[in-house]
């Protein structure tokens, strides 16, 4: 019952997540056809710089130098503006390097004329935005959450932005938590609605293409990686007895298990994989929507040089493409985040669930 | 590939920020809402409870009123034949209580004037006796003026008392 319904939800999403997908493999390619910086304003914006790069308005650059945090092993902790190392300078034995491994990273100069990677906890242009989104995350949840201090039940429900807030948090535990966790559900809301919230702020802040939004937060695969991690964390922690046996003892015919113990080695790796599609899929859709987006602008300037028809055209047309993919992007960044509150939540029921069929196997028992 | 290697430092970063944002919201956030939304969800069950306990109470308070409305209704029926008995009853009484006074006073008048008529009877006979007790004695002066004939009555009288004596001592 409790899993069929949530089955039902993930078919009831699916061909939403697949048609986010489809326009995103159709268009990545494309961006990497012609255009000579296509492809460097991609990837520079995917990945990750020591500075904020607000505009250019006229002749003038706006950047916010973000601090760089270093950690030599020889010269230990290093503190400075990123503005010390525009343009290719070196300070204090660090420069950013222009190719090879590190390329765009910060390195030291060592002595032998190598290049190596200092401990490097910089607050670069993702963590800026990562820890603005934070900030946000946790202000627009506590002032929606202050509402109820000087509140009783028997009050008017409240209505503006805490009716909003308090909606959502119903509909999430009453469709999602409440029915994949089951019974010791309570445990695990605020774990689950944390998930939700934060993903959710970081994607719609991502969306936003100006300062202080459009930083691919939830497209950074270490974004992802820990929060797949606490996922995987608080889906075994609390794992049953009955969860753990499945995993290393399930009931399948014993040449399955002995002596070369096929079955508990898949599932044993399925603890891990789970979290791991939770990563790839967050990630992967995110930064393929960002991906999306750019290219699509990047049209109209790659167009530039083609004569005026085919340049005003394909500009009409990378509009309304953007304008449609910022739409779906949006509800990607709601489906997203719910996809990976519910499947968090479904691994947490799978691992609890064994807990209440242990109760009722064990009093089976003492009646017989 | 550049973009599938997690850095180390957003790594600590992101797990600092991500524990600071559930510690403060598993603590100060999403409890409270849970717990408003409970309690709210409770006090509307009880409230359809009560206003469901109400609903029957209220019929029940319906039913009882009609049973009383009727109990006064007869009561009231009751109350009014009863007056209406009791009037005749008083006024039947009274009738009859006026029919005997009249007549006792009716009797009581016949009475005295019975009396009155023989005291008045009485009262004539004596004066009748009287009168001719007197015209006798008239009578009798002018007859007995001589003495023979007082002489021949004093004997018939005597005579007469004689034989009156004898004839009970002949019976004894």
């Amino acid at each position: 019952m409790k899993m069929s319904r949530c089955i039902r939800i993930l078919c009831s999403i699916m061909p939403v997540l697949l048609c986010a997908g489809i326009p995103a493999a159709a268009q990545t390619p494309s961006c990497e056809k012609e255009g000579p910086d296509v492809k460097e304003i991609v990837m520079e914006h995917l990945g990750d710089s020591y500075w904020w790069h607000i505009g250019t308005f006229g002749d003038r650059d706006v950047t916010v130098h973000l601090p760089v945090i270093v950690r030599s092993k020889t010269t230990g902790w290093h503190c400075f503006s990123s503005g010390r190392l525009e343009g290719g300078a070196s300070y204090e034995g660090f420069i950013i390097a222009r190719e090879g491994k590190h390329d765009g990273k910060i390195v030291e100069t060592v002595a032998d004329g190598s290049e190596v990677r200092p401990l490097d906890i910089s607050i670069t242009k993702t963590t800026a935005g990562l820890l603005l989104n934070s900030v946000l995350t946790v202000i627009l949840i506590l002032s929606a959450a202050g509402w109820y201090r000087h509140r009783k039940a028997t009050d008017a429900a409240p209505g503006g932005y805490t009716g909003m807030v308090e909606t959502v948090v119903a509909y999430l535990v009453d469709d999602i938590i409440r029915p994949c966790v089951g019974p010791g559900w309570r445990r695990f809301a605020p774990f689950l609605l944390t998930v939700f919230f934060f993903i959710l702020v970081n994607n719609l802040m991502g969306l936003i293409p100006f300062f202080p939004g459009g930083v691919n937060v939830t497209g950074n695969i270490a974004i992802t990686l820990v929060l797949a991690l606490a996922a995987l964390i608080v889906i075994n922690i609390s794992g049953s007895r009955h969860y753990w046996k499945d995993i290393f003892w399930p009931d399948v015919p014993t040449w399955l298990k002995v002596p070369i113990p096929i079955i508990p080695l898949i599932e044993f790796v399925g603890i891990f994989t789970r979290p791991f599609a939770l990563m790839i899929r967050l990630f992967a859709n995110m930064m393929a929507g960002h991906a999306v987006i750019l290219c699509l602008v990047c049209v109209i300037f790659v167009t530039a040089g083609m004569g005026a028809a085919v340049n005003s055209s394909m500009t009409a047309v990378s509009v309304v493409f953007n304008i449609f993919m910022n739409c779906l992007e949006l509800l990607v960044a709601f489906l997203q985040a719910y996809v990976f509150t519910m499947l968090t939540a479904v691994f947490i029921g799978m691992s609890q669930e064994g807990k209440e069929y242990a109760g009722t196997m064990k009093s089976g028992k003492t009646e017989d | 590939m550049g973009l599938l290697q997690p850095e180390p430092g957003l790594l600590i970063w992101m797990t600092i920020a991500f524990l600071v944002v559930f510690i403060l919201l598993a603590k100060f956030g999403f409890p409270a809402m849970l717990k408003a939304l409970d309690e709210r969800k409770e006090y509307i069950d009880s409230s359809l409870k009560a206003a469901e306990k109400a609903q029957q109470k209220l019929s029940g308070l319906q039913s009882e009123m009609d049973g009383i409305r009727a109990e006064a209704e007869r009561q009231k029926a009751d109350i009014l034949r009863s007056a209406a008995e009791t009037r005749e009853k008083i006024l039947s009484e009274a009738r009859a209580r006026a029919e005997e006074q009249g007549e006792r006073i009716i009797a009581a008048a016949k009475a005295t004037a019975e009396t009155e008529r023989e005291a008045i009877l009485r009262d004539a006979r004596h004066q009748v006796a009287l009168l001719s007790i007197a015209i006798s004695e008239k009578l009798l002066r002018s007859r007995l003026d001589d003495e023979q004939s007082q002489t021949s009555l004093a004997e018939k009288l005597l005579e007469e008392l004689d034989r009156k004596d004898t004839a009970p001592r002949k019976e004894a």
